[in-house]
């Protein structure tokens, strides 16, 4: 019993720290699709930005992990919304093809230039003193780490839902999701709401990158070894719904985790075969996308 | 009768195209001390040759087309270890295998459309090299299948270390399956295809059954990438587990783009390209070939229409009219 | 129930409160011209969408040919000989006029499951195809893109297509619209010269399409039938003047001030 209790909690914590990250990595993307709908296959090279500058950070001017991280934030989104500018303006009437092979091209200019920059070895980073220690739960022991990433997640969930429920900038942005002529005919200003919200998916995978480091290392591939979890958890949740992002991710992360652990074998195999499954059966019948 | 259609008239056979096999067929004298790299050409051309068939023609986007590649290529090295060693009858096995695989997915998968429909082709190739991983009994796993080899071609070819008959082999291969995939593209069957890649829900309309379709075409392919991955093998007389990764389905969909889609001969093209600038390239650094390609993948979009095949088309028409021009007019 | 090529009992829609079509019945015997008129919003291209199956009524009855399709597919319809056309076009621009219609004649004919004789090859479809290029006029226009040629040739070649699937029934949703008037009488020449024993259902508000084409003239306002009967009838009606034109808008129709 006391073994049961300690597997499942280690699952449970460990799979919802993984599915957090996975999460804030992940909702840029599924914010992006549901109003640009627009397929970023370069999306990952964001978040590894996000993680190698925090670490740089953290390691070349011996910032503190706390700072680092909002910096690197800020500093990828800006970053992103040059990117925007020069090639993703030209995606949002492209057809899916194009799409796929130009975002591809800039995760490959992505991942050279990681490895120019940074090297061809996992990047080192450490996590601060405070987030290192265990904390004693009586059936197990957990790192901290593990506990900040799930506040972290619910904080960042709130805050999200707040502003796309709550304030005025989330709905015109729901507007322009749900119907992108109709918005530009009442006087929202399309194109700068793209560059905002691409601005903020970005700065979002940054930030999934810099907190998520020590769970996903960072390397050159990062952008390709983490692409397809991260393109399954937007496939699998609504276009633009944040709700369905954050349980589709900790379910995965959770799935997974308890895939790896207690199927070694066969964990990967199980998840792919439950994610087709649910593609299709969600995807089956004309997918309408509306080119509004 | 010559119909002023060019999409009726796809079977036509252009002079210029002669070139490109007299090319191919003469690397045998001036690239003789680079017959292994030819034939890995080769057999990447034909590898996205059958991809054209199903992104350039039925519009199918798909990231796990290295399935089919590998599952040929294994199908090929367990036949000849379990005592085939006619390398055609081989070959023809493993492509047959993997068309039934298609057969069995395709009505699936091609369900659905635009980023679920790459999610889940991505994923099934995942799953394959996963299963392969794992069933290392069958596969060898990491170290791979090797210590199979063949009987002389046709009786009388010997597979030699210099490496003609492996070139000569796959570039018949090649040339085969080309007219094949010409064939089928000239038909009413690749017109119903060009259709539906423009407009599905229109094809639908007309009473077309698009999945129908589909998978006719996705099969077909399937059967086509079997048989490149079972010459990869044959030739090399090894097989390893990189048949089956992403990375093998995301190179041949640079490959065909680089070269243009839908065009039958921009595989044909971009191949080589791809294969000879990763080749030269990775011998400096391994990640600058992704740079390069890169690049190019972002201007092969941004500009290119059509690919390399384009920009040589395009080229070519400007080159001419500007010829032309000087002996026009009167003096 | 015999004898009527497309008959509707009872059908309705609703979406959420609003009334879409209110208990429509409606009878086409075999190879009526019947024209289909109401004012913008009466739920004419939803009756159309109704009985080509894109959408499925809340209640009611609909039959082909003694066969009860209420539940359908739109591809099973099609099959069993009803055929609709489009309000918008939806061509494929980029290829020629033969190419377009050739799509559909080789699919309804089984020939599009051919893999291995050339397209070009197959005379006898190509001779089928061209022949109803030209039953629409359309001939001089074979080989041009469609994008190029004019936009009332373009709803013409939409026809040809709904003729390549070998209709029993044509639904043609506002064939007229958007063409410019002297283009107009190419459209009805063609429309005249369809075969008599196709049905054709035509929704229309051009009156001049409706008095020159049809025999029977159903009245669609807010989701259900006004009024039904031969064209003289209809346009006599003061019910329907009321509707369409408003009170002062009928005094001046009742002067003929309007005929061309």
């Amino acid at each position: 019993m006391q073994e049961l209790l300690s597997i499942s909690s280690f699952i449970i914590l460990y799979g919802v720290s993984y599915g957090v990250v996975l999460f804030t990595i992940s909702i840029g993307l599924v914010v992006m699709m549901g109003l640009m709908r627009v397929i970023n296959l370069a999306h990952g090279a964001f978040a590894a930005l996000g993680g190698y500058v925090a670490a740089s950070l953290m390691n070349q001017l011996s910032i503190p992990f706390f700072i680092a991280v909002p910096l690197a934030v800020v500093g990828v989104a800006l970053f992103s919304v040059i990117v925007e500018r020069l090639f993703y303006v030209h995606l949002y009437t492209a057809t899916d093809l194009d799409q796929v092979l130009l975002t591809v091209g800039l995760a490959f200019v992505a991942v050279a230039g990681l490895n120019f920059i940074f090297g061809p070895n996992v990047f080192p980073a450490r996590l601060p003193e405070i987030l290192t220690f265990n904390i004693n739960f009586g059936i197990r022991q957990f790192q901290a780490y593990r506990l900040f990433l799930i506040v972290d997640g619910a904080v960042l969930f709130v805050i999200l839902w707040y502003v796309f429920d709550r304030t005025g900038f989330g709905a015109r942005l729901r507007a322009a999701v749900d119907n992108r002529t109709m918005a530009q005919a009442i006087g929202i200003n399309v194109p700068k709401l793209f560059s905002i919200v691409f601005a903020l998916g970005s700065g979002l995978a940054a930030l999934g990158g810099a907190i998520g480091f020590a769970i996903l290392p960072l390397e050159p591939l990062y952008p390709f070894k983490y692409l397809v979890i991260v393109l399954i958890v937007v496939s699998l949740s609504g276009f633009g719904s944040i709700k369905s992002a954050a349980a589709v991710a900790i379910f995965i992360g959770v799935v997974d985790t308890g895939c790896r652990y207690l199927f070694p074998g066969i964990g990967a195999f199980i998840i792919y075969a439950i994610l087709i499954s649910l593609i299709i059966h969600k995807h089956t019948g004309i997918v309408v996308r509306r080119r509004a | 009768m010559k119909f002023q259609s060019e999409l009726l008239e796809r079977h036509r056979f252009r002079p210029i195209e002669a070139v490109y096999w007299v090319l191919l067929v003469m690397a045998v004298f001036v690239f003789s001390d680079y017959l292994a790299i030819a034939a890995t050409v080769v057999i990447m051309c034909l590898f996205a040759l059958s991809l054209d068939l199903v992104l350039g023609f039925a519009g199918i986007v798909t990231l796990g087309h290295a399935a089919y590649f590998g599952v040929g290529a294994y199908t090929a090295s367990l036949l000849a270890l379990g005592g085939l060693h006619e390398a055609i009858t081989g070959a023809t096995l493993a492509g047959l295998t993997a068309a039934a695989v298609a057969l069995v997915l395709g009505p699936f998968v091609l369900l659905l459309d635009g980023l679920p429909l790459i999610m889940v082709t991505m994923a099934i190739g995942a799953i394959f090299y996963e299963a392969a991983n794992k069933a290392s009994w069958l596969t060898g796993g990491d170290d791979g299948l090797r210590g199979f080899d063949f009987a002389p071609l046709l009786g009388i070819f010997q597979w030699s270390i210099y490496g003609y008959t492996a070139y000569l082999y796959s570039l018949s291969w090649l040339f085969v399956l080309f007219l094949l995939t010409r064939r089928v593209v000239g038909s009413p069957f690749g017109v119903a295809l060009q259709g539906i890649r423009e407009n599905r829900a229109r094809m639908r309309l007309i009473g077309a059954p698009v999945v129908g379709h589909l998978v006719r075409a996705y099969v077909l392919s399937a059967f086509i990438a079997g048989i490149a991955g079972a010459i990869y093998a044959q030739i090399n007389q090894f097989v390893s587990l990189e048949v089956l990764s992403i990375d093998t389905s995301v190179d041949v969909v640079v490959m065909l783009v680089l070269g243009g889609i839908g065009q039958l001969y921009g595989g044909l093209i971009g191949a080589p390209v791809y294969v000879l600038v990763k080749h030269f390239a990775a011998q400096w650094n391994p990640y600058n070939w992704m740079f390069i390609i890169g690049a190019l993948l972002i201007v092969a979009v941004r500009f290119g229409r059509g690919g390399l095949l384009g920009f040589l088309s395009t080229a070519t028409e400007w080159l001419l009219r500007h010829w032309r021009k000087p002996t026009g007019g009167a003096p | 129930m015999t004898g009527s090529a497309l008959e509707t009992s009872n059908l309705c829609k609703s979406f959420g409160a609003l009334k879409v079509a209110d208990n429509i019945s409606l009878r086409l015997a075999q190879g009526a011209r019947h024209a289909l008129i109401g004012p913008n919003g009466a739920g004419k291209t939803t009756l159309v969408q109704l009985l080509s199956g894109v959408l499925r009524p809340d209640a009611g009855k609909i039959s082909l040919m003694g066969e009860d399709i209420t539940l359908s597919s739109q591809r099973h319809r099609v099959k069993r000989g009803l055929v609709r056309t489009f309000q918008v076009t939806s061509l494929f621009r980029g290829l020629t006029v033969l190419e377009n219609v050739f799509l559909a004649t080789s699919e309804h004919s089984g020939v599009s499951r051919q893999m291995i004789r050339a397209a070009g090859a197959h005379r006898e479809l190509l001779s089928w195809t061209e022949t109803i290029i030209e039953q629409l006029g359309l001939a001089d226009d074979m080989h041009r893109k469609i994008a190029e040629i004019a936009y009332g040739r373009q709803r013409l070649v939409e026809i040809a297509i709904a003729l390549s699937l070998e209709p029993k029934i044509l639904l043609l949703d506002e064939p007229a619209a958007g063409i410019p008037t002297k283009e107009v009488s190419i459209l009805l020449d063609a429309v005249e010269h369809l075969p008599n024993d196709i049905t054709i259902l035509m929704i229309e508000h051009d009156m001049h399409v409706v008095r020159r084409f049809a025999t029977k003239v159903t009245v669609l306002v807010n989701g259900a039938v006004l009024l039904s009967g031969s064209p003289h009838d209809v346009m006599s009606s003061g019910e329907v003047r009321t509707v369409y034109l408003g009170q002062s808008g009928h005094a001046r129709f009742a002067s003929g001030a309007d005929d061309a």
